[in-house]
C-alpha cells in the first residue's frame, strides 16, 4: 500500500509537468490544427533559460557561485524564462508558421520537425551538448507524510502546475480573448468574418502555449537538475501522447491525459516490466482510441480550444 | 518493326536496367582503385538509394493514399532485423559451407530472398497497423502509427537474441549499390503504374474525399490497408538492405521515430504525392548532412554547425516551396511543360494545391 | 495487370542468377600512403548527440597527444595531422564518418569511439579497408571481434564487472544487491551482466533488478520497488549523467545505501550533478586523477594547462594513451601502410601510458591493465583501491573469472 501510495504521488508529479507541455501541443492543434512538434524543444529552452537566468540573477545581485536560493529569485527566474519562451513562440509563428498559413497543413508539420531539429543541433552548439546542473532554485527539503518520502519540490510542482492549470481553464473559458480563440478554433473564417484578429489570437495561443512550456521546463529543471539540448525530445513526445489521449483540442483532456501518462509509466516503472516503460505510453494510447477514436475527451459535443 | 510481345518488352527493359545498374556498379568499384574518395561518395550513393525506397513508399501511404503515416522507421526495423536474423542464423552458414565457386551467386540469391521476405514481413506489419486506420483519421493515425514504431523498437530492444541494445553485428555484408538501386527502380516502377492503375485512381478518391470515394463504391478501408501493405513491404526491403550493408551493424538507435521524421520530411519536401519529388527530396536530404561535413572547415569554426545549417535549410525549403519541391507534379511533367504535352487532368492537380488546404486536413472534432 | 508483375519477378530471378559479375577484390590500399607531408590520422566521435561529454573529453586527450608529438618533432620526421569528424552519438553516422576519413581524406589510422555501439559500426569498414582503429574507450568485449586491425585501450566491461564484485564480497563483505542497468546502452547491460554473475559466483544475491531508458528523468518508481528490497549496495552501470539524478532521487525517499558503478560514472560533472547525494558510492575506472605516478601528474598538469583548467577525466586519459600508442606505433612500424601499422600496433608492450601499463593481447585488448576503485569523499573523488595485475607480476589475462580475487589490495584514502 505504502509503495502504490509513493508510486502514485510520484506518478502525479511527473504527469503535472507532462501535463503542462501538453497543454501547448493541444492549443496549438485546437486553433491551427498543426501538431507543434518543436514544443519539447521549446521546453527545453525554458529549462536553459532558467540555467542561465540564475547565473544572470547571481551575478547582479553580487553573489559568487552558486545562487543563494529564495522565493523571489525563483519567482524572477519563472517569469523571465516565461517571457522569452513566449518571445520565442511568437517569432517561431510569425517566421515560421505564418508564411504556411494557406499552403497545406502538412508544409508546417514539416517546419515544425526543421525548427525542432534546430532548437535541438542549435542548442548543442550554442548551449553546448554536455548537460548542466539546474541550481537549486529554493531550499530542498525532504518531508515524510505517513511512510511516503517525498520533497518539497514534488509539491511545488504540484501546486505550480495545478495553478497554470486553473489560470489557463480561466483565459480560455472566462474572458472575452478566450472567447475569441475559441471561436478561432471553431472557425477560422467565420471568426475572422466576425471581426476578430485571427492572426493576432493565433500568435498570441503560441506564446502562451510557449510560456507554460517554460514553466514546465523551469519545474522539470527543480525536480530533476540535469538539463541538456535533447532532454525535451522523449518528454515532448510523451506529451503529444498525453494531448492525443485526451482527445487534442482540449485543454481539462491533456491534463488529465498527461496525469494518466505519468501514473501509468511511474507503476510500470516500479514493476518487473520497467524495461518496457517507453512503449506503454503508446500502448495505452493505442489501445484508448481503437475504442474512443477521438480521445478520452474528444467527443463531436465538446466545445475545443 | 513488328510489336514485341509485352513480357519481351518488360524483359528488355529489365535487362537494360540490371545492365546499367551492374555496370555503373563495376565503374565505382574500379575506380575506387585510382580515386579512393570514390568509396566515400559510393557509400553516400548506396545510402541516398535506401532512402529513395523509403521516400518513395511513405509517399505511397501519405501522398497518394493520403493516410498520414509517422511508422516507416518500424516497417524498416522490422525488415531490417527479420532479414538479419535469417541470413546471420540460417543462410550465412550456409553460404560459407558451399564449395568458393558457387558462394558468390548463393549470396546474392540469399539476399534477394531476404530482402523479399523482410519486405513481406513487414508488409503483414503494415496490415496490422493499418487495420486501425478503420477507425482513425488523420493526426489521431499519425500518434497511432509513430506509436507503433516506438514500440516495435522497444520490443527489438529486448530481445536478446537479435542483440537487443547491444545491437546486431556480424551479419554478412552482401547488400551493395546494384541490389539498392534494383529495388529503387522496382518501387519506382511499381509506384508509377500504381498511380495509373485502378487502385491508384482509388488512393486518389480516398485522399481527395473520402466520403465522396465511399458513396461512389470505393471500398476506401479496404483501399487504405493496401497503401499500408504496398508502402511498408518497401520499407521492409529498404531495412534488409540496409541491414546488409556494410558495416552490416543493426542498432534500435537507428530506428527511432527521428528516422521516420526524416523520410516524411523527404517525402513533404519533394511534394506530396509526387513520386519524382520523393526522389529528388531524399537525394538532397542524404547529401546535406555529409556535404555540409565541410562547412567547419570552411568557415573556420572549431564547432561542427553543419546540423545547425542543415535544420536552416529544411525551414528555408518549405517555406519557399510550401507546396514541395515538384509540388503534385511529376519531373516529367515539368520538362514537358514546355512542350504543352501535360495531361490536362494533371495540370488541375497541381493548381490544386494552391487552394487553401485548412479544411481538406482530416478533421478532428 | 497481374502478369505484368510476375513477369518483372520471373525476370527479375533469372537474371540476378546470371548476371552478376565476377567477384572483385575491394578493400586494400585505400589510396598510395604518401612518404612525406603530414601524417593524416583520423579520429571520429560524438562531439554532439547523448555522449558528446565522452567524446569532446576523448578529443581533448587526443588533441594534448598529437601536439606533444608534433612538438616533439612529429614521428619518422613528419607531423601528425588528425582529422576529426562528428557522428552524433549515432552508430550509422560512425560508418559513414570513418568511411568519409578513409577515402576521402586517406588517413593511415583511426581513433575512436566511446560508445561501443559506434565503434561497432565503424569497425567493419576500418577492417575491409585495412586501416587499424584504436578505440580509447569502448568496453564491449565484441569491439575487437570484428577484426585484427582493431584494437582498443581500455579494459573490458568482463573485467571490469566482476573486480567491483570481488571488491564488494572480499572487501566490503556484501551480501545483498540490487541492480539498476540502462535498458538502452549495451554498455551497462553487458557490464550489470557480467557483475550479476560473479557476484553470484561469490556467494552474493541480487535481490532486485530494476532497469530505465538513457535520458529518463524519473527514478523514482524504480527505486521504490528497490527501497523495499532492503539492500547493502546499489549497483547501477550507467552513465554519470544519470547516476547524479539516481542518487539525488534515492536519497529524497530516503534509502541511504552507497550506489556503486563502472567507468560510466567517470566525468567531472558526476559530482557536480550529483552532489551531496554520491557521498559514499564509488565506482571502478580506468585511472585517478589524483595518482601520484609521474605519468598521471604529468598529464593532469599539462591537460589543465591546455584546457582552461579543466580535470582531466578517464576518457580524456585513454585518447590520450590511444594516440599516443598509435604515434609510438608509427615510429616503430617507420611507414604508415595499413598492415605494417597493424602489426606495429599489436606488438606493443609494456608501453607507460597515464592509463598504466599497455600490453596488448593477441585479441587485440590490453592485458591485465590496472582498474582502480574511486570513492566519493567530502564532494570529491578518493582513491578507495587500485588492483594491478602486472605490480604482482601475475599475468592475468583481460578476462572476467580469472582476476584474482586477492588483487584487491592497497586502500588508500586521501
Amino acid at each position: 500500500m505504502q509503495e502504490f501510495l509513493q508510486n502514485l504521488l510520484n506518478g502525479i508529479a511527473a504527469g503535472s509537468i507532462y501535463a503542462l507541455i501538453a497543454l501547448g501541443y493541444t492549443m496549438v492543434y485546437g486553433i491551427l490544427k498543426l501538431i507543434n512538434f518543436a514544443h519539447g524543444d521549446v521546453f527545453m529552452l525554458g529549462s536553459f533559460m532558467g540555467f542561465y537566468g540564475a547565473g544572470v540573477y547571481a551575478r547582479m545581485t553580487g553573489q559568487t557561485g552558486a545562487p543563494q536560493p529564495s522565493w523571489v529569485m525563483a519567482a524572477i527566474i519563472l517569469i523571465a524564462s516565461m517571457a522569452i519562451c513566449a518571445f520565442f513562440g511568437f517569432l517561431n509563428e510569425r517566421i515560421a508558421y505564418r508564411p504556411l498559413r494557406n499552403a497545406p497543413r502538412i508544409a508546417s508539420l514539416i517546419t515544425a520537425i526543421g525548427v525542432s531539429f534546430l532548437l535541438e543541433y542549435g542548442g548543442q552548439f550554442v548551449f553546448g551538448p554536455d548537460p548542466k546542473f539546474f541550481p537549486q532554485l529554493v531550499e530542498k527539503h525532504l518531508l515524510n507524510i505517513g511512510g511516503i518520502s517525498t520533497t518539497n519540490y514534488q509539491l511545488i510542482v504540484l501546486v505550480v502546475a495545478l495553478f497554470f492549470m486553473a489560470l489557463l481553464q480561466y483565459i480560455v473559458y472566462g474572458t472575452k480573448f478566450g472567447r475569441a480563440m475559441r471561436a478561432v478554433s471553431y472557425n477560422f473564417e467565420t471568426a475572422s468574418l466576425m471581426g476578430i484578429p485571427t492572426d493576432r489570437i493565433i500568435v498570441t495561443t503560441f506564446a502562451i502555449g510557449s510560456a507554460l512550456a517554460a514553466v514546465a521546463g523551469i519545474l522539470n529543471g527543480l525536480v530533476y537538475p540535469k538539463i541538456d539540448p535533447l532532454m525535451g525530445v522523449m518528454p515532448g513526445l510523451k506529451a503529444f501522447v498525453a494531448a492525443v489521449l485526451g482527445g487534442i483540442g482540449n485543454v481539462p483532456g491533456a491534463m488529465l491525459g498527461g496525469l494518466i501518462i505519468g501514473v501509468i509509466e511511474a507503476f510500470v516503472g516500479g514493476s518487473r516490466f520497467s524495461q518496457f516503460r517507453d512503449a506503454i505510453a503508446f500502448v495505452i494510447l493505442i489501445v484508448i482510441l481503437l475504442f474512443r477514436p477521438s480521445g478520452l475527451f474528444g467527443k463531436y459535443q465538446a466545445e475545443k480550444v | 518493326m513488328k510489336r514485341m510481345p509485352w513480357y519481351l518488352r518488360d524483359l528488355l527493359y529489365l535487362a537494360t536496367v540490371v545492365v546499367v545498374l551492374l555496370g555503373v556498379q563495376y565503374l565505382l568499384e574500379r575506380s575506387a582503385d585510382y580515386y579512393p574518395a570514390m568509396r566515400y561518395y559510393h557509400r553516400i550513393l548506396v545510402l541516398m538509394g535506401i532512402n529513395i525506397i523509403l521516400a518513395v513508399s511513405l509517399n505511397i501511404i501519405n501522398g497518394h493514399a493520403g493516410q498520414f503515416s509517422l511508422g516507416h522507421a518500424g516497417f524498416m526495423a522490422v525488415g531490417a532485423y527479420f532479414s538479419a536474423w535469417l541470413t546471420l542464423f540460417y543462410f550465412g552458414p550456409y553460404v560459407d559451407k558451399l564449395p568458393e565457386s558457387s558462394q558468390f551467386i548463393a549470396q546474392n540469391v540469399l539476399l534477394l530472398i531476404a530482402v523479399l521476405i523482410a519486405g513481406l514481413v513487414a508488409a503483414i506489419a503494415g496490415y496490422l497497423v493499418g487495420l486501425p486506420s478503420l477507425r482513425l483519421r488523420g493526426d489521431y493515425l499519425a500518434i497511432v502509427t509513430l506509436g507503433f514504431g516506438e514500440i516495435i523498437r522497444v520490443i527489438i530492444l529486448n530481445v536478446e537474441k537479435i542483440g537487443a541494445a547491444r545491437g546486431l553485428s556480424g551479419i554478412p555484408a552482401w547488400s551493395n549499390f546494384f541490389w539498392v538501386f534494383f529495388f529503387v527502380v522496382i518501387v519506382v516502377i511499381v509506384s508509377v503504374r500504381l498511380v495509373s492503375s485502378s487502385v491508384g485512381r482509388a488512393f486518389l478518391a480516398v485522399r481527395e474525399d473520402q466520403i465522396a470515394a465511399e458513396a461512389m463504391g470505393v471500398d476506401t478501408t479496404r483501399y487504405k490497408v493496401k497503401a499500408f501493405i504496398i508502402g511498408s513491404f518497401f520499407a521492409g526491403a529498404a531495412g534488409g538492405l540496409f541491414a546488409h550493408y556494410t558495416p552490416a551493424y543493426l542498432n534500435p538507435q537507428m530506428f527511432t521515430f527521428i528516422k521516420s521524421f526524416e523520410v516524411i520530411a523527404m517525402v513533404v519536401l519533394g511534394g506530396l504525392g509526387s513520386i519524382s519529388g520523393s526522389i529528388l527530396a531524399a537525394i538532397i536530404l542524404t547529401f546535406l548532412p555529409e556535404g555540409l561535413r565541410a562547412a567547419k572547415d570552411v568557415l573556420h569554426m572549431t564547432k561542427d554547425p553543419r546540423m545547425v545549417i542543415y535544420s536552416i535549410m529544411l525551414i528555408t525549403l518549405m517555406l519557399t516551396r510550401p507546396q514541395g519541391l515538384l509540388g503534385r507534379r511529376e519531373l516529367w511533367d515539368v520538362l514537358a511543360r514546355r512542350k504543352d504535352s501535360i495531361p490536362k487532368e494533371k495540370r488541375d492537380e497541381g493548381n490544386a494545391d494552391d487552394k487553401l488546404d485548412r479544411d481538406a486536413g482530416p478533421p478532428v472534432t | 495487370m497481374k502478369n505484368r508483375y510476375l513477369s518483372l519477378t520471373v525476370a527479375l530471378l533469372s537474371l540476378s542468377l546470371a548476371g552478376c559479375p565476377p567477384k572483385t577484390e575491394t578493400g586494400g590500399a585505400a589510396g598510395k600512403a604518401a612518404t612525406t607531408g603530414d601524417i593524416v590520422v583520423g579520429e571520429y566521435g560524438s562531439l554532439t548527440g547523448n555522449q558528446a561529454t565522452f567524446g569532446t573529453s576523448t578529443h581533448n586527450g587526443i588533441t594534448l597527444a598529437m601536439e606533444e608529438v608534433n612538438g616533439s618533432g612529429g614521428v619518422l620526421g613528419r607531423q601528425i595531422k588528425v582529422i576529426t569528424e562528428d557522428d552524433q552519438s549515432k552508430s550509422e553516422e560512425a560508418a559513414s564518418a570513418v568511411t568519409k576519413l578513409i577515402a576521402q581524406n586517406s588517413v593511415v589510422a583511426v581513433l575512436g569511439e566511446v560508445a561501443s555501439s559506434s565503434s561497432m559500426a565503424a569497425a567493419p569498414v576500418c577492417q575491409s579497408n585495412k586501416i587499424p582503429m584504436i578505440s580509447p574507450s569502448s568496453t564491449n568485449p565484441d569491439v575487437t571481434k570484428k577484426g585484427d586491425f582493431i584494437f582498443r585501450m581500455c579494459f573490458i566491461d568482463t573485467y571490469q564487472g566482476p573486480v567491483m564484485a570481488e571488491y564488494l564480497v572480499n572487501t566490503l563483505k556484501v551480501k545483498r544487491v540490487a541492480l539498476l542497468t540502462d535498458n538502452r546502452s549495451d554498455y551497462s547491460r553487458g557490464l550489470g551482466e557480467a557483475f550479476a554473475g560473479r557476484f553470484k559466483q561469490l556467494g552474493g544475491s541480487i535481490v532486485i533488478t530494476q532497469s530505465f531508458s538513457q535520458g529518463d528523468s524519473d527514478f523514482r518508481s524504480q527505486l521504490t520497488a528497490i527501497k523495499g528490497a532492503n539492500v547493502e549496495v546499489l549497483y547501477v552501470p550507467g552513465y554519470y549523467n544519470d547516476i547524479g539524478q539516481i542518487a539525488s532521487q534515492a536519497r529524497d525517499l530516503g534509502m541511504t545505501m552507497p550506489l556503486a558503478g563502472g567507468d560510466g560514472w567517470e566525468s567531472p560533472k558526476l559530482i557536480e550533478i550529483g552532489g551531496k547525494a554520491l557521498e559514499g558510492c564509488f565506482y571502478s575506472n580506468h585511472y585517478y586523477a589524483e595518482d601520484p605516478t609521474p605519468e598521471v601528474r604529468n598529464f593532469v598538469e599539462k591537460y589543465k594547462k591546455r584546457f582552461d583548467n579543466q580535470m582531466p577525466d578517464a576518457l580524456a586519459a585513454l585518447g590520450y594513451d590511444a594516440a599516443k600508442v598509435l604515434a609510438d606505433s608509427i615510429k616503430r612500424a617507420g611507414k604508415t601502410d595499413g598492415p605494417a601499422l597493424r602489426d606495429a600496433i599489436a606488438q606493443t608492450k609494456g608501453f607507460q601510458g597515464v592509463t598504466g601499463a599497455i600490453t596488448l593481447g593477441p585479441d587485440r585488448n590490453p592485458v591485465g591493465k590496472k582498474i582502480v576503485i574511486v570513492g566519493i569523499q567530502n564532494g570529491r573523488l578518493a582513491l578507495r583501491s587500485t588492483i594491478d595485475p602486472n605490480a604482482q607480476a601475475a599475468p592475468v589475462a583481460a578476462h572476467a573469472t580469472t582476476a584474482p580475487s586477492d588483487t584487491t589490495g592497497t586502500t588508500a584514502t586521501h
